[in-house]
């Protein structure tokens, strides 16, 4: 069935502003259950807080806020039409986000090495809390990366419709509304980070 | 534009070409189309839940066993409710209805986001598989009740795991339609078409909608959460390793109370167009329906734990979910007084879609009163967790939602098919299921408030005259419904045909041919009136 092209940038990004905000949503369930539990067991939450990678959280923190301006420049760039630059900057992005994800691989095997993961018998040995803000935090961050992984695909499709010039200086609503995703991710890892590591 | 593309694009939506065969239905990015796949689904798992339903009441026809055992009659009774909730009445409206007659209404070609419509429709789809699998597989069908409650649904053997994604993907459909619709109202609407010209029913899909939208993920985490309890053993919800149980019971009525207007807010819109076309006059109240159809939604998210009152919560919580949940029942109330307004001195002709708005509104109003009893801490905790629930719920969704629905399918499917029911049988099969439905459910009421418990499969002897009045009651409603189903599809098959505008309609979808053509309309429309000005529309 033919369909008649339209171009509706305002709807289209309307749409995916909806979008991200399940996606708030979908995270603010967990931010719920972190804030009732801190609530209950704010000492075993700071004893576990102390014991959090801050080297890991911070590299990756940088990590995600450098990759976030590398989506933002991308959508300056192609405004400009350079789509050399454009893929350059996704390809920035791309990297940053895989970098991203293998520390928190090492950061992972880092703590489940010393017996931390969930339903662990030393988790099992230790306070209740303790457990609540290990589970709390394998889900809330385990859901970030898995998001970090669908963001980052989601750009490389980006990168590779800019080569092949479907989305470009007059048409790139595909690499503004990835960006804004790229943006929620990054946004949603600024809350987990002082959350988990810093202000406990 | 020649003749004979002008005649091109004035045939119906039913002899489109492209695709053939069901290809043409499964991959059409047609709002019609879409509206159609949702409308057979729905309506064919409606009919395996009922199946179930039915099922339930023969074993209470007598106490002790009658035809099944106490594992089977949890299973079945989860089911039925897994079914009727995820994958009928929640898609029903929205799915449905929503997508044939929301775009012709607002006068638009498609929604926002046509080929993002059927992926909503493969979700639901893939969901409604992922379910019917975990029936069959693994540890068998669940048996923890829809709602899933830990700890039970945490170290139940039963397939929980698969269920809980099945709805889980059914529930990321329900997203995608929402943020569909309200791209779709925002941006698609016509010419002319301001808000205070809204059709009702689209103002009450977008209610609708953005209760999808902001409510769903929360199921979405907590059906995952349900998963990791089971799989990685985290122990949020597990006492033992300080989790909380009640923590469970917030996330899953956070998003499950707001999805029972995602039920009923539709149903209301739907009732909003028929009332005034079969009583010849504008609606009363306008501003004030469409304005509660928003504070419903608003002030629906607010009363989860009414839910929660014998929980263990405490008791300010109590008092302030009960408090907010009274203050639900005003714009409720505000519907159902400007509907009885509508009706005053109004020119009411009794065609069957006007016979299920006004069982609507007896239904609804039994509903919604009782609701109120259930909002009241002191007497909630006297019925809590009774067949009393059970029946006020039903007399909501289903009086309400369900009649609604069908009154919906009388209202607007010959408009589709350019054919429509015989009367006279269908007049008779709306009576039957009046009358079924009320014995099935007011008997309920009554059982739970002499302390029938639910989800029991057995039950004291002194209950057994009114369980077996409710389920003779469930006889009549059922051979009601075949009667009802039969005449409407026969009718739409070979019945009389009908012109443009059988029913004397304002709204868009009756100024366009019947069947409508695959574009809508054959130029774009300019609205200069009302969507209840039946003067402006022309209409005698």
């Amino acid at each position: 069935m033919s369909q008649p092209l339209h171009r509706d940038y305002a709807g289209a990004k309307l749409g995916m502003w909806l979008f991200l905000f399940t996606e708030l949503l979908l995270f603010g369930g967990l931010f719920l259950l972190y804030g009732a539990y801190l609530a209950r067991y704010p000492h075993e939450f700071a004893a576990a807080g102390r014991e959090m990678h801050l080297v890991f959280g911070t590299v990756n923190t940088l990590l995600l806020i450098t990759s976030s301006l590398l989506a933002a420049m991308a959508v300056t760039a192609i405004q400009r039409d350079q789509r050399r630059t454009v893929q350059l900057l996704l390809g920035g992005t791309i990297l940053c986000a895989a970098i991203f994800l293998f520390n928190k691989y090492l950061e992972w095997s880092a703590e489940i090495g010393r017996g931390i993961y969930p339903n662990s018998p030393v988790l099992a040995a230790g306070p209740p809390g303790e457990s609540v803000f290990y589970s709390l935090y394998y889900l809330t961050v385990g859901l970030h990366g898995l998001h970090v992984l669908i963001g980052a695909i989601l750009l490389s499709v980006v990168a590779v419709r800019v080569g092949r010039g479907t989305v470009h200086g007059g048409d790139y609503v595909w690499l503004e509304n990835g960006a804004l995703y790229w943006h929620l991710v990054d946004l949603v890892w600024i809350f987990i980070f002082p959350l988990y590591y810093l202000i406990l | 534009m020649n003749p004979a593309e002008r005649l091109a694009t004035t045939t119906s939506f039913w002899n489109d070409t492209g695709r053939s065969g069901i290809t043409a239905w499964i991959f059409s990015t047609d709002h019609k189309r879409i509206g159609f796949l949702y409308f057979y689904s729905v309506l064919g798992f409606f009919l395996v839940a009922v199946t179930l339903g039915v099922l339930l009441k023969l074993e209470l026809m007598a106490p002790g066993r009658t035809i099944m055992g106490p594992q089977t009659y949890n299973a079945v009774f989860t089911v039925h409710g897994v079914i009727m909730v995820f994958l009928f009445i929640i898609p029903g409206f929205p799915g449905s209805f929503g997508n044939l007659i929301m775009p012709i209404q607002i006068g638009a070609r498609d929604v926002a986001f046509p080929r993002l419509n059927l992926l909503s429709w493969w979700l639901y789809i893939i969901g409604a598989a992922i379910i019917l699998t975990s029936l069959f597989t693994g540890g068998g069908p669940p048996d923890t009740g829809w709602t899933f409650y830990v700890p039970f649904s945490a170290r139940t053997a039963t397939n929980v795991s698969l269920a809980v994604f099945g709805v889980f993907v059914v529930g990321l459909s329900s997203i995608l339609t929402g943020l569909n619709f309200v791209t779709t109202i925002h941006r698609l609407r016509a010419q002319g078409m301001t808000w205070g010209r809204l059709p009702l029913f689209v103002w009450s899909l977008y209610a609708t909608a953005w209760v999808q939208i902001l409510a769903t993920p929360i199921l979405g985490i907590t059906l995952v959460l349900i998963v990791a309890e089971r799989v990685l053993g985290t122990g949020l919800f597990d006492p033992a390793r300080g989790g909380d149980p009640i923590m469970y019971q917030h996330l899953f009525w956070i998003y499950s109370h707001p999805a029972v207007y995602i039920m009923i807010l539709p149903a209301m819109g739907v009732i909003s167009e028929i009332i005034p076309v079969f009583s010849r006059k504008p609606i009363f109240g306008y501003k004030m329906i469409a304005f509660s159809s928003l504070a419903i939604a608003a002030a629906g998210s607010l009363v989860w734990g009414h839910h929660m009152f014998t929980s263990g919560m405490s008791d300010t919580a109590i008092l302030v979910f009960s408090f907010l949940t009274f203050i639900v029942a005003i714009p409720s109330a505000i519907k159902v007084f400007n509907w009885v307004s509508t009706l005053y001195k109004g020119s009411i002709s009794l065609e069957v879609p006007m016979l299920f708005a006004l069982s609507f509104l007896l239904l609804f109003s039994i509903g919604g009163l009782t609701g109120l009893i259930l909002g009241a801490a002191a007497t909630d905790i006297h019925v809590h967790d009774t067949q009393f629930v059970v029946g006020h719920f039903h007399y909501v969704i289903f009086g309400g939602s369900g009649f609604a629905f069908f009154g919906a399918m009388h209202y607007w499917l010959p408009k589709f098919y350019g054919r429509r029911y015989a009367e006279r049988p269908a007049v008779i099969a709306w009576g039957l299921m009046f009358v079924g439905f009320n014995m099935l459910y007011f008997t309920m009421m009554v059982l739970g408030m002499k302390g029938m418990p639910r989800r029991y499969y057995d039950y004291l002897p002194e209950f057994a005259p009114l369980n077996l009045a409710s389920t003779i009651g469930s006889w009549i409603l059922v051979s009601g419904l075949v009667l009802l189903l039969v005449n409407l599809f026969r009718g739409l098959s070979s019945g009389e045909l009908i012109g443009q505008n059988p029913w004397g309609g304002a709204t868009l979808e009756w100024s366009i041919p019947t069947p409508p053509p695959t574009e809508n309309f054959t130029e774009e429309p300019v609205v200069t009136h009302g969507p209840y000005d039946f003067k402006g529309a022309g209409i005698p």
